[in-house]
């Protein structure tokens, strides 16, 4: 680790917070660093609110009864907290703050492709953003964040329009980050910058981007239907006219399960990059971890059907649905070996990324093993529209995405923001979360095989103490997000200077100072070596 | 021919890095803009198949002669594109500014045309939500036709009215003078999405207008 | 050089009017199934000829031909994983899951 010693001479000195001050050159800023901070002051806002309504879920769900909140409020409460978390918090969350920050740093270019499509990204994110916020502040939405029809088209009395509104508006957000990864990726490698030279990461943010390009215009057209639907009172998925609600649900899931890779896919590309750091060893299969992100690209936009497994669908498609379910688990299996293999015999240093990394690799094989159970026709039947699967998908956005959201900002932030955060804290926080998150959802699985089913505000007696102790795990998983936003606001001003490279990691971004400079690097540089050239016994792969 | 100075952006390292990010960034757009219209065509493949006669029976009230003179036009207008980037490309100015003049032409007769055609449907009842007067044994899916007709040719005008106004900034920008045989990739992308727009058009005329057309 | 590139976009356009000619030709005859098959094979052959010629992608780099295919083939993903389900509701009355 550098000491304080080596980065005293470094301030001050300009670099991409310090060299021009205002709204205006925050709000106009074509860097794509400042772009990544105003997607992270976004991103916790939608967090937070989207966590607000969680916090309500959890206190009506203490007593079986349904007397907090009547159950029309309970329905536009859990189908906000999903539409904001999904479509405002996870979908955005690593690639629009963390890719956006550290991918031109680690191709060694000077910005994205695009940097002012760049702005533009975050600009139909608070648009679409207003647009949702005005339904929530107007009554609220009850359909459930999958709007399903026709409740969503003909019978819902609520502000389904300027949901689907803000939902289309934000799916371009996605689209044009998306777009600018691949352009970045595929043009602006710095010399010597080969596809199998690249840190994982950047893999894991080309599979999202090509999710991305090819599953949200589908979304985006499949609102915009529903919106005519409401408008004209018409239906394409009327069955009045013979229309089909079962072709709706095509539509949402051909982009919704692809979107569920959207929200992994970074957080895996976390891991692989704080994984070898912090067992000093390279990765274990380099080309197997990156094939694998692409692999589960594609194999995602194959699987939608198990979705509809009970809602009417052909048999036959659901199982070959159902068999490709099953395929699609196995590039995820091979990720989770190799960051175990990568870790056997490591040095290990128990850092807060680390502690993220390895609480994700745990909970995503729990939230992943109990995706195969849904795959399967027959179980699906039993648990399908429970809490089985309200726990399987908790375990593989909270478990899995938001650990390592929060490992990825830990790793970075010395990058980010010049300073250390206080380790001590961050691993309780790290412990914190993870106890609470267990918690609260473990209890889910269990309820859900039992029989309690989804989207209900009252439950038979004999659930209640499993629901208090999910929402008592809630409290002290809200208790471990408070924490890193207290201690990461601090260490800007109190935090230890981080200097270059704090963690003695590999990779262009830890090559230059910490905050880089407007353009990131003096001289572009020149690429080499192999990526994660750590010292490990691991011989070295391709 | 004089070689003039390209202005890169910042980001790039040179014209050649700066003229492919532009290429591929076009072609992805593209690719979207398929999946875009392909949600329509799934739902339209789906129904078609349900209800085929339905849809056979709907479609004869398109009317076949001002469909096929669009689709014309159209073809027209991307031929004239094309013809503007090469312009561009060999440094013909005058080439370029009357082509790009007549794209946006032939476009604007397109949508003249169409909003022709959905007055018609107007005045015969076909525009379901506002205006359908339809009945009998097939009159749900005929319905189901022409809210699907409605949408694919509005977004596709959509799409054409942006291309127009789109092509018309690159003529204002032609004419001052912006383009040169090195650097004029907004003509370029410009031309990759007019062709698109065409590419839509030329598998919705099948589609919509000519299933059925043997049938009784 | 310049003459004979404007020369070859004349005839991709004559082509296509042709083509259109063609399709709505034989809308009027009655081939069955066949109808379809030849209706989007002439459409996409149009589509290849625009492609191909008009857009260039015959002077672009392997990986344009790939995200040209590539918007393509995921439409067709969508188009035929979603007709399996439509077109084998009706098979064998087997009451699904």
């Amino acid at each position: 680790m550098t000491t304080a010693a080596a980065v005293v001479a470094e301030e001050p000195r300009l670099h991409y917070l310090n060299e021009s001050y205002g709204v205006r050159s925050w709000l106009l800023t074509t860097d794509h660093k400042r772009v990544g901070l105003l997607y992270l002051i976004s991103l916790t806002g939608a967090f937070f609110v989207g966590g607000f309504f969680a916090v309500m879920l959890r206190l009506e769900l203490l007593t079986p009864a349904g007397d907090l909140l009547q159950a029309e409020t309970y329905n536009k409460f859990f189908t906000m907290h999903g539409v904001i978390m999904v479509f405002f918090f996870l979908v955005p969350s690593i690639p629009a703050v963390l890719g956006n920050f550290v991918l031109p740093l680690m191709i060694g270019a000077r910005d994205v492709a695009f940097p002012r499509l760049n702005l533009l990204s975050w600009y139909l994110y608070v648009l679409g953003a207003s647009f949702t916020t005005y339904a929530v502040v107007t009554g609220g939405v009850d359909t459930g964040w999958t709007f399903y029809t026709p409740y969503s088209t003909m019978s819902s009395t609520t502000q389904v329009m300027p949901t689907a509104i803000g939902i289309f508006i934000v799916g371009f957000s996605s689209i044009l980050t998306g777009l600018n990864f691949v352009v970045t990726i595929h043009r602006m490698r710095a010399p010597g910058l080969t596809w199998f030279r690249l840190p994982l990461f950047v893999w894991s943010l080309y599979g999202t981007s090509l999710i991305q390009i090819l599953a949200t215009p589908v979304l985006a057209i499949t609102v915009m239907l529903l919106g005519l639907e409401r408008l004209l009172h018409v239906g394409i998925f009327d069955p009045a006219l013979g229309g089909d609600p079962v072709l709706f649900q095509h539509l949402f899931w051909f982009y919704s399960h692809p979107a569920v890779y959207i929200m992994i896919l970074p957080g895996m590309g976390v891991i692989s990059e704080v994984v070898p750091c912090f067992a000093r060893k390279r990765i274990f299969g380099y080309r197997y971890v990156a094939f694998s992100s692409i692999a589960i690209a594609v194999f995602g936009f194959l699987v939608w059907g198990h979705h509809l497994f009970v809602a009417g669908q052909s048999v036959y498609a659901a199982m070959v649905f159902s068999l490709l379910s099953y395929l699609v688990a196995i590039p995820s299996a091979v990720k989770v070996f190799n960051w175990t293999a990568t870790l056997h015999k490591g040095t290990i240093e128990f850092r807060t990324p680390l502690l993220y990394a390895l609480g994700f690799i745990g909970l995503f094989t729990i939230g992943g093993l109990t995706g195969l159970f849904l795959a399967s026709l027959g179980m699906d039947v039993h648990v399908t529209d429970t809490y089985f699967v309200i726990a399987h998908f908790h375990y593989i956005m909270v478990g899995g995405m938001v650990m390592a959201y929060m490992g990825g900002v830990h790793y970075w932030w010395p990058k980010i923001s010049g300073r250390m955060y206080p380790e001590g804290w961050g691993r309780l926080a790290a412990l914190i979360i993870f106890i609470g998150f267990n918690l609260t959802f473990f209890p889910q699985f269990i309820l859900g095989y039992l029989g309690m089913p989804r989207r209900y505000h009252a439950y038979p007696d004999e659930f209640q103490v499993l629901n208090v102790m999910s929402t008592a795990g809630a409290s002290i998983l809200g208790v471990g997000y408070l924490l890193p936003m207290i201690y990461l606001l601090w260490s800007l001003r109190y935090g230890e200077p981080a200097g270059n490279n704090p963690w003695d990691a590999t990779g262009l971004e830890w090559q230059t100072p910490s905050p880089p400079p407007r353009d990131n690097f003096e001289v572009t540089p020149v690429v080499t070596g192999e990526p994660y050239a750590y010292p490990g016994r691991e011989p070295a792969h391709g | 021919m004089a070689e003039h100075a390209v202005a890169v952006a910042h980001q790039f390292d040179d014209a050649e890095q700066q003229r492919g990010a532009a290429e591929l960034g076009m072609w992805i757009f593209l690719a979207t803009e398929v999946m875009f219209f392909g949600g329509m065509f799934t739902a339209f493949t789906a129904y078609r198949w349900l209800y085929p006669a339905g849809f056979a029976h709907a479609s004869r009230h398109l009317d076949v002669l001002l469909g096929g003179v669009n689709t014309v036009v159209l073809i027209g207008s991307s031929l004239t594109m094309v013809l503007a980037v090469h312009g561009a490309r060999v440094g013909h100015r005058r080439m370029l500014l009357v082509c790009l003049g007549l794209t946006m032409l032939l476009g604007s007769v397109f949508l003249g045309i169409k909003a022709i055609e959905w007055t018609h449907k107007w005045e015969d009842g076909l525009v379901p939500g506002l205006r359908f007067t339809l009945t009998g044994a097939d009159a749900g899916p005929e319905e189901l036709f022409f809210l699907l007709y409605f949408a694919m040719t509005g977004v596709h005008a959509l799409h054409l009215v942006i291309g127009i106004c789109v092509v018309g900034v690159i003529l204002a920008l032609a004419w001052r003078g912006h383009y040169t045989p090195e650097y004029h990739n907004p003509v370029e992308v410009t031309g990759l999405y007019w062709h698109f727009v065409d590419i839509v058009w030329i598998f919705l005329l099948p589609m919509l207008y000519l299933i059925g057309r043997h049938g009784p | 050089m310049a003459h004979s590139g404007v020369r070859l976009y004349v005839a991709v356009f004559a082509a296509l009017v042709f083509l259109t000619l063609v399709t709505v030709g034989v809308s009027y005859v009655d081939l069955g199934p066949l109808s379809v098959v030849v209706a989007l094979t002439i459409a996409f052959t149009k589509a290849l000829l625009v492609v191909v010629f008009f857009m260039h992608l015959r002077e672009s780099s392997g990986l344009i031909w790939v995200v040209a295919g590539g918007g393509f083939f995921w439409l067709a993903i969508l188009i035929a994983l979603t007709m399996s389900d439509v077109m084998t509701r009706g098979w064998l009355p087997v009451s699904g899951p």
